[in-house]
């Protein structure tokens, strides 16, 4: 069965902020219960890619019991394939700043930061003074809240939640195990919220317009609508905003060079999935009943026929090997190996059967990995390897 | 420019001396001096009173934070997939024809340094690269030479960032 979800373009995020002002006025005279409700009927998820619900996310940071709290706004974008939130931050930025007053009065938060990170330094001089502009204004309307940006320095694996947590508070960016979740010990050890610069983005929309607006959108399990970041091999690379649910033949038919062979879902840590799987694939959270739905955190990739599969792999795995933190064995060996492993079998040095032992060390680093960066180098390691085998052997 | 040990202590006082205010200084130390050298590593230690080896071991664990002596521009190609499949290699090899380094390496008179990078956010608008902190995007080899020409002229000028 195919899914019948035409691509229907969206335009929220980007719809101009001039109303941030009346927005959060009218958001902070309301109640943290009833804007969580609102989130939670709007089921919002996490857009950053992981996909957990945002309305809970909000909610347990309001029940747990601290003298401080925090809330964050990842803007640690880095992703391959991934240039959307950097968008977000130059164009809207108050949106995501009204935002993080709102959380900042559900949960009880007096403090924000934004972590951006080094790669786009240029961005801080506009952005501090959006947040001056912001922060005067809430000093006139009585509202406790100070947002600060903190600055990464060129580390893929501060995006993951308690690796930026570690980062802030000046150690090496290595994630923490969890639980506990960042909802009740997050920075500082304390009760946090951190979304990504996206989702911040959406609530905006939902307190604007109401849940029902957002919930119209999308399908079952995957409201709303959600920015895509689309590069490689297409006419019209950029930004666009997409309702959710749409089948990855559709998005191919808008977006492809008409000859894409694979399309990268979700980026270096998503999904490759092939020209044959386009009609039954969906895009949006899992769940979904008809076909593969594929999460992600708006990263689309298509390759065309000119395309070696081989050399997307081994610049994934040599993204991943340079990246990973090194704290676990599975990750630091695993994803060495698997680089080592795949270009032995090209070279003829190992024979095909090897792909199978590299394939099984993937599925032990999905295992065992302590964080999602190792748990997830089996997704596209897999997804490729079966494939375009032949393409890893000749 | 002020004397590292100086710019230690003032970003200490800017900043403060918790453990959690280890990054920006860092960062403010890199700024100045576009690397950490041992020495810079040992005077913040103390400056924070941590032990040497938890500031040398934060220190390496960012791309961006550099303990080899840089040049004034270092220069940070995307290495990533869509650049790589748009032609990044060509841009690196324009650089290093122009500047006669190879990658990894500064140029003697200390004024570029040739690096690459992962993912810069740029897969839109590939190939994409860095220098400092000011971003360029598209390139083509021609538009590489421009852009490197006009930073060797800049050369010697107080502002150049």
């Amino acid at each position: 069965m195919t899914t019948n979800y035409l691509l229907k373009r969206v335009d929220f995020i980007f719809k101009n902020e001039n109303d941030w002002e009346e927005v959060l006025g009218k958001s902070i005279s309301r109640s943290p219960q009833e804007l969580i409700n609102e989130l939670i009927s709007s089921e919002l998820k996490g857009r950053g890619g992981a996909g957990f619900p945002t309305g809970l996310k909000w909610k347990l940071s309001s029940e747990a019991e601290a003298d401080t709290k925090y809330v964050i706004c990842n803007a640690d974008e880095g992703e391959p394939g991934t240039f959307k939130d950097r968008e977000i931050l130059s164009r809207v930025p108050f949106k995501v700043l009204t935002a993080m007053a709102v959380c900042g009065h559900v949960i009880g938060a007096k403090e924000g930061y934004i972590y951006l990170r080094g790669e786009y330094f240029f961005l801080k001089p506009e952005l501090t003074k959006a947040i001056d502009e912001f922060e005067y204004y809430c000093h006139e309307i009585n509202l406790d809240f100070k947002i600060k940006i903190f600055m990464g320095s060129g580390a893929y694996i501060c995006g993951e939640e308690t690796a930026l947590f570690e980062s802030m508070e000046g150690k090496r960016g290595e994630p923490r195990n969890k639980p506990p979740f960042p909802t009740s010990y997050g920075y500082m050890g304390k009760p946090t919220v951190i979304n990504n610069v996206e989702t911040l983005a959406h609530t905006f929309t939902i307190f604007k317009y109401g849940a029902k607006r957002f919930y119209d959108l999308g399908v079952q399990y995957s409201r709303g609508s959600k920015l895509f970041s689309v590069s490689g091999d297409t006419p019209k690379p950029g930004i666009y905003e997409l309702e959710l649910g749409m089948s990855l033949a559709d998005f191919v038919d808008e977006f492809g060079d008409g000859d894409t062979k694979a399309v990268q879902v979700g980026g270096a840590s998503g999904f490759l999935v092939p020209r044959k799987r386009f009609n039954e694939t969906a895009i949006g959270f899992q769940g979904k009943l008809t076909g593969i739905s594929l999460p992600t955190g708006g990263s689309m990739m298509l390759f065309n026929s000119s395309r070696s599969m081989f050399n997307v792999l081994d610049n994934y795995l040599e993204f991943f090997r340079e990246e990973s933190c090194g704290q676990c064995t599975p990750c630091r060996v695993g994803c060495q190996q698997l680089l080592k492993g795949i270009k032995a079998v090209k070279r003829g040095e190992k024979n095909a059967y090897y792909l199978d032992k590299l394939l099984r060390l993937a599925e032990t680093m999905q295992c065992t990995a302590k964080c999602g960066l190792g748990q997830s180098v089996a997704n596209s390691f897999t997804s490729i390897v079966e494939n375009f085998r032949e393409e890893m052997i000749y | 420019m002020q004397p590292v040990s100086e710019l230690i202590k003032n970003l200490a006082d800017q900043f403060g001396r918790e453990r959690h205010n280890l990054l920006p200084i860092l960062q403010g130390v890199v700024e100045q001096e576009k690397y950490l050298s041992e020495y810079s590593m040992i005077e913040i230690a103390r400056e924070l009173d941590l032990p040497a080896a938890e500031v040398f071991g934060t220190a390496t664990f960012y791309s961006f934070l550099e303990h080899k002596k840089m040049g004034r521009h270092i220069i940070r190609v995307c290495k990533t997939i869509t650049c790589s499949m748009k032609g990044k290699n060509q841009i690196l090899l324009t650089i290093e024809d122009m500047l006669k380094i190879s990658l990894g390496e500064t140029t003697p008179d200390g004024n570029f340094s040739l690096l690459q990078t992962n993912c810069l956010g740029f897969c839109h608008k590939a190939p994409a690269m860095l220098i400092n902190n000011e971003v360029y995007t598209e390139l083509t080899p021609e538009k590489v030479r421009d852009i490197l020409s006009s930073y060797m002229k800049k050369k010697g000028g107080l502002n150049d960032n």
